[in-house]
């Protein structure tokens, strides 16, 4: 395909300028809504009802946006004004009763609220409020990716070109093919899904297999649990991604495009339809694009909920209708992959990379990040953790600066225990590991994987070896069974970690168990298989001596392991205040107030909700 | 339910590929895929009942009874296990007396258990109809439960 001359969105941008314009300096108040599902969770839409009411009954006009998140989801239920003439502020943890403070005292009145502010964007100084990028949890992020979530509306392709958009694809289009790989080389993209392929690679074996057609698949099959990177940045900023696609699927060669998406996200799946609807409307999509000669469509297929399907063979086989298994390769798919045709899979967080180091330049991109792991990287960060959320950070950080200085520590004064990478394909890494790089290559040394970007903090509370029969009871239930080492192995594997979290191992278990994760490791069929000994193997490998201790003591040190833990009251810290007894959902708490409760073992389920309601401290966990 | 069934069916091309599209479908009008809707599948996309049957019971989103008035889906992500996710399954599963996967007598409740659902920041997360409940915990659950008739 030769490059395409004449395509220019110069008209629509125009348009999508001056709506822009108008919207921010136009003198009517702008309102942001954070209402991606971690926000509706947390009370966006009372929150967004609220402002309707209030705004109605006050007479004032004012656009109301519901946008996606900004990655702060401790404080979510988080809102942004404009009001004309000053910067955008951020609103933190919004009630419908602060919505009516906010505007009386900011939209009618000259009172910002600096008491519920969280940080403003630019702009002069007002009240006091902090800017937003210099916070201790956004100062050492790098927001590419992420740049227009929470700031722009989804649902308008016009907001999204005005920052900005498919200036990536219009550049890639003057292009040929070669120099788009060229220039991808340069900046050193690799694939974000977490095994770090180098993106160009692929795309160029793609484009030089001699069979056609050739597809794209976008792999938004995000299964691993804990992680939410995908998901967030579709329901923010779909077009972000769906520019990717039409900047792959020209360079490689491709007609159409499939992103495999779980249906486990209603949401994030509505705003890619929407998106994709409005391309079409442009011109974007469909036969001869913009007068061109490049012809490209994208689909969406709903996953079924198999978490072995992110194997990009098993992806295949359950786009063509059949059990997502995986098979042996090579042959690769970029080489003979959906229906036998040279095939890329890609990431959604590598396709949305794309419009910016496009736009950019590859000498702009490598900036970020360290010689051989460039640019940033989202993790959903999450646990046992301060500030939970969405983080983009240039790769080469340590694990130091995520967990202390943007996750803000551990809660409630708790010691740090591990981090867990890679969900459960990856690793919990100790305390020791903490200056640790967070690079492909690092992580993979200390027996984890840079996964697709699930960030688990784990604190004293936590129990390794729970942790690694958690793992281990996931990957067994997925494993598709197609291959003895990873369906045989997973489960007796399982077997022993529940026997010792029972308190009824024993020492050789110990020995067992390191060699079955071994096999499994070298001898599984696909990534699955490989990588499920790796939360085990890292648990023995720095937490060894709590195995030991559930062995040989029948004691789980953290509290966790129910057969090995009882609760108790400590009659001289309890005040009688009878919150336990009535939060005990088997009555098995009973004593008079104002005096010392006890709880009665045989009754006892053991659920710990005394101990989490105790504010004296005095349930205690033997 | 037949004809509902082919209604379904008129909307999609005779290819496998759209096998697991169909199945969602079906399960989506009728909370459930019959015995009888596997057959009226594999007729249309000329398959036989097995192989749908297989690729159905492959991916943990079918069921193949009906479900509750209800569903109630716990999270059992990572950063829900690690904050408590477990006992909140369990108090579930000892309140409505269910397992995962089953449905109360009284039509009034199913119970699934979900991989993640990718709110983690705000674990445990349990999710009723569709009913998002964030840093759930068994007594919480216990009082939200009884909103739901």
């Amino acid at each position: 395909m030769s490059p395409i001359k004449g395509i220019n969105l110069q008209k629509i941008r125009q348009e999508a300028d001056s709506e822009w314009k108008t919207l921010n300096q136009g003198g009517k108040p702008r309102i942001l809504v954070g209402s991606a599902t971690c926000g509706r969770a947390a009370g966006a839409l009372e929150v967004l009802k609220a402002f309707k009411r209030e705004l109605a009954e006050r007479k004032i006009t004012a656009v109301l946006t519901e946008v996606g998140c900004v990655g702060l989801c401790y404080l979510e239920p988080i809102v942004g004004i404009q009001k004309s003439g000053y910067p955008l502020v951020l609103y933190q943890k919004v009630s419908p009763q602060k919505v009516t403070e906010l505007v009386e005292k900011w939209l009618q009145g000259n009172d910002p609220c600096p008491e519920y502010a969280l940080g403003k964007i630019e702009g002069e100084s007002l009240n006091g409020i902090p800017n937003l990028f210099e916070l201790p949890m956004l100062a050492s992020q790098v927001r590419i990716v992420l740049k227009n979530c929470g700031f722009i509306d989804p649902k308008k392709i016009k907001e999204y070109i005005a920052n900005k958009g498919y200036q990536g694809l219009e550049k890639t289009l003057e292009m040929k093919p070669k120099e788009v790989i060229e220039e991808l080389r340069r900046a050193g993209l690799r694939g974000r899904g977490g095994a770090g392929f180098p993106t160009w690679r692929k795309w160029e074996i793609c484009r030089d297999s001699p069979a056609n057609p050739k597809y794209l698949i976008c792999n938004a099959d995000e299964g691993d649990p804990g992680a939410f990177m995908n998901r967030s940045l579709i329901e923010g900023d779909p077009h972000a991604l769906l520019e990717g696609i039409l900047i792959a699927g020209y360079t490689i060669g491709a007609a159409q495009a499939y992103i495999y998406i779980r249906a486990e996200y209603p949401l994030a799946v509505e705003r890619l339809e929407l998106a994709i609807r409005q391309l079409g409307d442009y011109g974007l999509l469909g036969k001869g694009i913009l007068g061109s000669d490049f012809s490209f469509s994208i689909s969406i297929k709903k996953g079924a909920g198999a978490f072995v399907c992110g194997e990009e063979t098993a992806l295949i086989s359950s786009i063509e209708g059949k059990r997502g298994m995986p098979r042996p390769r090579p042959p690769f798919p970029a080489v003979a992959g959906l229906w036998g045709k040279p095939t890329v899979i890609n990431n959604v967080e590598t396709l949305a990379t794309l419009p910016h180091i496009l736009r950019n330049g590859a000498n702009w991109y490598s900036q970020y990040g360290t010689p051989t792991n460039k640019g940033t990287k989202t993790f959903a960060l999450a646990g046992k953790v301060e500030r939970t959320g969405l983080i983009e950070v240039p790769l080469g950080i340590s694990l130091r600066e995520i967990v202390y200085d943007i996750g803000g520590g551990i809660p409630n004064g708790n010691e740090f225990k591990a981090v867990q990478t890679g969900g459960p394909s990856g690793g919990c890494l100790p305390a020791a590991h903490l200056d640790l790089p967070v690079d492909y290559e690092s992580l993979v040394e200390a027996g984890s994987i840079m996964g697709s970007g699930g960030m688990i903090v784990m604190d004293e509370r936590t129990c390794a070896v729970d942790i690694a029969r958690y793992f281990l009871s996931f990957t067994q239930k997925e494993s598709c069974g197609k291959c003895v080492p990873c369906r045989v192995g997973t489960k007796r594997m399982l077997e022993i970690l529940e026997r010792v979290t029972q308190g009824e191992g024993d020492l050789e278990d110990l020995e067992n168990l390191d060699t079955l994760a071994e096999t499994v490791k070298n001898s599984s069929l696909c990534g699955l298989g490989q990588t499920a000994p790796n939360p085990v193997l890292t648990t023995l490998k720095y937490f060894r001596q709590e195995y030991e201790a559930h062995i040989v003591e029948r004691r789980c040190p953290a509290g966790v392991c129910k057969q090995l833990i009882a609760y108790s009251i400590d009659p001289e810290k309890c005040t009688g205040c009878e919150a336990c007894k009535k939060t005990c959902p088997v009555q098995a708490i009973s004593g008079e107030k104002k005096g010392p409760h006890s709880i009665n073992q045989e009754i006892c389920t053991k659920c710990g909700n005394c101990y989490e309601i105790c504010k004296f401290g005095a349930v205690i966990i033997q | 339910m037949q004809r509902k069934v082919e209604e379904v069916l008129l909307n999609h091309k005779k290819e496998r590929s759209e096998l697991i599209l169909v199945l969602q479908e079906v399960q989506g009008r009728f909370g459930y895929i019959s015995q009888e809707a596997v057959g009226q599948v594999a007729d249309h996309l000329k398959l036989s009942q097995s192989e749908v049957f297989g690729v159905a019971t492959f991916f943990s989103q079918f069921r193949f009874t009906k479900p509750g008035r209800h569903t109630v889906k716990v999270c059992s992500g990572t950063a829900c296990h690690v904050r408590g996710g477990a006992r909140v399954l369990d108090f579930v599963q000892d309140e409505l007396k269910l397992k995962p996967g089953g449905t109360t007598q009284d039509g009034r409740f199913s119970l699934e258990r979900i991989a993640c659902f990718g709110c983690c920041a705000l674990a445990p997360v349990v999710v009723i109809d569709d009913d998002v409940y964030g840093k759930i915990t068994p007594s919480k659950l216990k009082n939200i439960l009884g909103k739901y008739g």
